[in-house]
């Protein structure tokens, strides 16, 4: 087989251009793998249909009304004094009042069943997980488990998580296209956020509000493993001897993205409560 | 610089704070183009100003345009300067563009601080010193011609609202030049924007930029608010404006309703960072999200300022080139009115993550939703305006039709956000991004751009080249579609805007192809500069005096091109909608009038300039803590008004005979002129008369 040469070379490329542009969706939310991510997939695709029907006839009656009625064509209708039909004044007023009336029963379901702060139905009771959005790392708290990670946050497969957040800095938002929608972390505030993964992965969780030089680096993943590998790694993390202790919680306050995921074995209780306390009383623990 | 007098002299201006220092210490990519940017600000003022004093025109420029108060004049400056701040913008837009195709798994070519200064002032000055300059503009040319006045209620006004928009627009290219602009976007949102996180002059750089050009804002709203309530020609009913008026006249109501909300929340945020305010600190009681609310509570009718004027531009574009009425003017003025009182009830969207309640997000959702019913109607009602008629594919008619079909899909995109559970998975990524820009270009550029060739004939009194007219518009729009669709993708994915590196290599070719996008619209602009050139150069063959080139409905078609400083020689009497198109089939235009009178036109002043001046000056001295230039600043506003109001001599009469006399010339031209059919208006045939046809 000889290899395509110059134009056809291109030309042999742009498939295989746009197949690596599709690989970009498999990372967003399109490639749900969670029941949060999933149902509003869904939503997404009952509303996409349903636009169909909104689009479409704008997008085929502009050009073809546009090209008929065209100066040079002789055989057109010309009225010019006509500008006014009571029947056509409510096809363009009622159908479209109609959809909006039912999306609107739509997105009041879908808004409460989605709702970043409803927890997910489950068997199983929710992991707490405290979320702290720092310059530009995420810091983790398993409260309940006494330990803390840095830039990755591992999951049991199939049990729901609760996540509370806030913000040891700026405002930041934590989104996982693949898990869950987002929820902004403010300083001083608490906001909540529930996901669960369905299977088994590393999912790309992100901060989207731009907080300073280092935001585009400010990634983490989320590793979705079974159920008795999370117990294995709790223990193994736990006997890691490396606790946050004061002089790793100032280097977690120092304006850094750590190049790779950090596990404490240990956290001091009402870590998260006490950032929250810091915040409103204006401590400083920013360094500038 | 830290001792003696220095400090209270330059305040914490600093050598470090010019960018060519900092490119000679570090010679980067980065920091040399950030100088590179510098001298271009700096070359162009020299370059301006000695082409200006070779050529002799400073008193010309001084005295004709500057100190004008002539709505028409000040329209035309207005344009100038969203022409200037668009070529800034757009190119900052290309390097962003170019260094995320650049920076996957690679640093690129731009430094993180200067990436994100670009997207503030990208963002910033396409909102504020380009969509709106421009819009103004267009409103303060057309405006009054279109309701037979022959100048704005407040012309004094008119002049300071410009020269406030243009001292704010020159405070953001100095920022350029002398210190550093913000890096917290264009909504500069707390406490990212607060001295605890940016303690430099960039945050401050925006806060008086923003809020000089708010006011000023402000002003115009009110100023076109009571000019079209009082000013109208006598027979000129509400319900016989065009409808461009009344798009003019919401934009008008929601600046003067929805401008000051951004003011106080940028004064507020001054507060705190000069005064040690707690509004939006995340200590002591502050909270931001008071900012947010007050912020979008502005910046949501802000959209609707943006639009609706563009709106108006369609309406008279579609129906002047279909030669047909428009159709359903009443629910075409409905709709517009409920967009704009719809436009105060949506603002939430903005932050649905904010963590309120599920009850609230769906409330402000399904109000988010309502707004596309009126805006899907008027899209319909242009589309039954070509209906029965016979179009004419000219650019303003082109860019028209390109918006329909691009605008339908940003609605799309704008409904799925509306949905709360689907905002949260795209909010803040890219496909925002694609949103906004694709209710904005087709929105308001494309909108702007129609006007600007549609009625450009009448200001300057010669058509502009229709072939490189339709060479930028196939830039603008396949610059469009290839930059932004892209986006969407991008967004779906996952990636967050303000991204400085890109860590994910399946995200490149997307990259590449809106990178590619970048630079077709930045044809798009050379082609328009090109145009005007050209147009310019062969203008004696393109004159249109007549006034008439497109067979336009309207009563500003019906005075020669450009129009006398007064308008009409005689003020018109209206009896319907489109009077123009309506009287000339009847033989009620072109006649001499019986009387001539004295009319008495607003002298030049210097006080809008020396206000605009004084009031940027103040601002840079604010930035940069240097308070004997603030004082001095702030007295000398106070003292200008006050000497103002003591001028009695700030009338001019133009004696009658002079008026008919210039009727006359204009009638004479008229005479001459060979009325064409509509196949040939853009050919060098069109004199500015229209065929009636029979």
């Amino acid at each position: 087989m000889t290899r395509p040469r110059g134009p056809g070379r291109l030309f042999a490329a742009a498939p295989l251009l746009l197949l690596g542009g599709c690989d970009a969706l498999r990372l967003g939310f399109l490639n749900a793998a969670g029941p949060v991510a999933g149902g509003e997939r869904h939503l997404f695709i009952i509303v996409s249909i349903v636009m169909i029907f909104v689009a479409g006839p704008v997008l085929l009656l502009t050009p073809i009304i546009a090209w008929y009625y065209r100066l040079s064509n002789k055989n057109s209708d010309y009225r010019p004094e006509w500008e006014f039909s009571w029947p056509l004044e409510g096809l363009i007023w009622i159908p479209p009042a109609g959809i909006v009336i039912g999306l609107a029963f739509l997105l009041w379901t879908y808004t409460h069943r989605y709702d970043p702060y409803t927890p997910i139905r489950s068997t199983l009771p929710a992991i707490e997980v405290q979320a702290v959005g720092l310059d530009w790392k995420w810091l983790f708290i398993y409260p309940d488990r006494g330990i803390a990670t840095v830039n990755q946050l591992v999951i049991p497969v199939g049990q729901p998580v609760h996540l509370s957040l806030t913000s040891g800095t700026v405002m930041q938002s934590m989104l996982v296209p693949q898990l869950a929608g987002q929820i902004y972390a403010m300083a001083g505030m608490t906001t909540q956020l529930n996901l669960a993964a369905d299977w088994p992965g590393t999912f790309i969780g992100e901060n989207t509000q731009f907080n300073g030089m280092g935001f585009q680096q400010q990634k983490f993943a989320v590793v979705a493993i079974p159920a008795d590998n999370y117990t294995r790694w709790l223990e193994r993390v736990r006997q890691s001897a490396q606790p946050l202790d004061a002089a790793a919680y100032a280097q977690l306050f120092e304006k850094s993205a750590p190049a790779s995921p950090i596990f404490y074995s240990s956290v001091p209780p009402g870590l998260f409560q006490n950032i929250l306390a810091q915040s409103r009383a204006g401590t400083p623990q920013v360094t500038q | 610089m830290s001792q003696g007098i220095w400090p209270a002299v330059l305040g914490r201006f600093d050598w470090t704070a010019l960018p060519f220092v900092l490119a000679w210490d570090n010679p980067t990519a980065s920091e040399i183009i950030g100088a590179g940017a510098a001298s271009v600000v700096v070359i162009g003022a020299v370059v301006a100003v000695v082409l200006i004093t070779w050529l002799g025109k400073w008193k010309y420029l001084w005295s004709e345009w500057l100190t004008s108060l002539d709505h028409k004049k000040i329209g035309v400056m207005y344009i100038v300067l969203a022409f200037v701040m668009l070529s800034r913008a757009l190119i900052e837009a290309v390097l962003m563009r170019m260094q995320q195709a650049d920076a996957i798994n690679s640093s690129g070519f731009i430094a993180p601080d200067h990436f994100s200064q670009l997207f503030s002032t990208h963002g910033s000055i396409m909102i504020f010193f380009m969509a709106m300059p421009f819009l103004t503009g267009v409103i303060n040319y057309v405006t009054p011609l279109q309701i037979g006045a022959r100048d704005v209620a407040f012309p004094l006004l008119n002049s300071v609202s410009l020269w406030l928009t243009g001292g704010a627009a020159g405070l953001m290219m100095v920022s350029l030049v002398v210190g550093r602009f913000s890096t917290g976007g264009w909504s500069g949102y707390p406490p990212y924007t607060e001295l605890a996180f940016s303690p430099d002059v960039g945050p401050d750089y925006w806060i008086w930029a923003v809020t000089l050009g708010s006011i000023g804002s402000t002003l115009t709203g009110l100023n076109f608010a009571v000019t079209i309530y009082k000013m109208r020609a006598p027979g000129m009913h509400l319900m016989r404006m065009t409808l461009f008026v009344w798009t003019a006249l919401c934009t008008s109501i929601l600046m003067i309703f929805a401008m000051p909300p951004l003011t106080v929340a940028t004064a507020l945020l001054a507060l705190d960072r000069y005064l040690g305010f707690h509004f939006f600190t995340s200590d002591l009681g502050g909270n931001m999200m008071n900012y947010a609310n007050l912020f979008w509570l502005f910046g949501h009718p802000e959209v609707y300022i943006l639009i609706l004027p563009a709106f108006g531009v369609y309406s008279e574009v579609v129906s002047t080139f279909s030669s047909k009425e428009l159709y359903g003017y009443t629910s075409l003025t409905i709709a517009t009115m409920a967009i704009a009182v719809l436009s105060f009830t949506v603002w939430v969207h903005h932050f649905f993550t904010m963590g309120q309640s599920a009850d609230i997000n769906a409330v402000f959702g399904i109000a988010t939703m309502t707004i596309g019913v009126p805006t899907g109607v008027k899209i319909y009602d242009w589309i039954w305006t070509m209906f029965r008629g016979r179009v004419r594919f000219t650019v303003p008619m082109l860019y028209s039709l390109a918006f329909m079909m691009t605008f339908v899909i940003g609605g799309v995109t704008g409904i799925m956000l509306a949905m709360p559970p689907l905002d949260f998975l795209v909010h803040n990524t890219l496909f925002l991004v694609a949103h906004f820009h694709n209710m904005l270009i087709p929105g308001l550029l494309y909108g702007m751009l129609a006007g600007y060739h549609y009625w450009f004939p009448k200001a300057l009194g010669f058509r502009l080249s229709e072939k490189w007219g339709r060479i930028a518009f196939g830039c603008w729009v396949i610059g469009f579609y290839l930059a932004f669709m892209p986006l969407y993708v991008l967004g779906a994915a996952g990636m967050a805007r303000r991204t400085q590196e890109v860590f994910e290599p399946a995200f490149r070719p997307w990259l590449y192809i809106a990178g590619l996008g970048a630079l077709v619209l930045l044809a798009a602009l050379a082609a328009l500069f090109v145009q005007l050139w050209l147009s310019i150069r062969e203008r004696e063959a393109n004159r249109v005096t007549a006034g008439d080139p497109w067979d336009g409905r309207g009563l500003e078609w019906s005075i020669s091109a450009p129009p006398p400083e007064y308008n009409y020689a005689v003020i018109p009497q209206v009896h319907g909608r489109d009077p123009f198109y309506a009287g000339k089939r009847k033989g009620e235009f072109y006649a001499p009038a019986a009387h001539y009178h004295d009319i008495t036109m607003p002298k030049n002043s210097m006080t809008g300039p020396v206000i605009g001046f004084v009031g940027a000056a103040a601002a840079f001295g604010l930035v940069w803590h240097i308070w004997w230039l603030v004082i001095l600043g702030v007295l000398a506003i106070v003292g200008t008004v006050i000497a103002r109001s003591f001028a009695r001599d700030v009338h001019r009469t133009i004696p009658a005979a002079e008026v008919a006399w210039t009727d006359m010339m204009w009638l004479q031209a008229v005479a001459d002129a060979t009325p064409i059919p509509r196949q040939i208006e853009t050919t060098s045939a069109n004199q500015g008369l229209a065929e009636i046809a029979t």
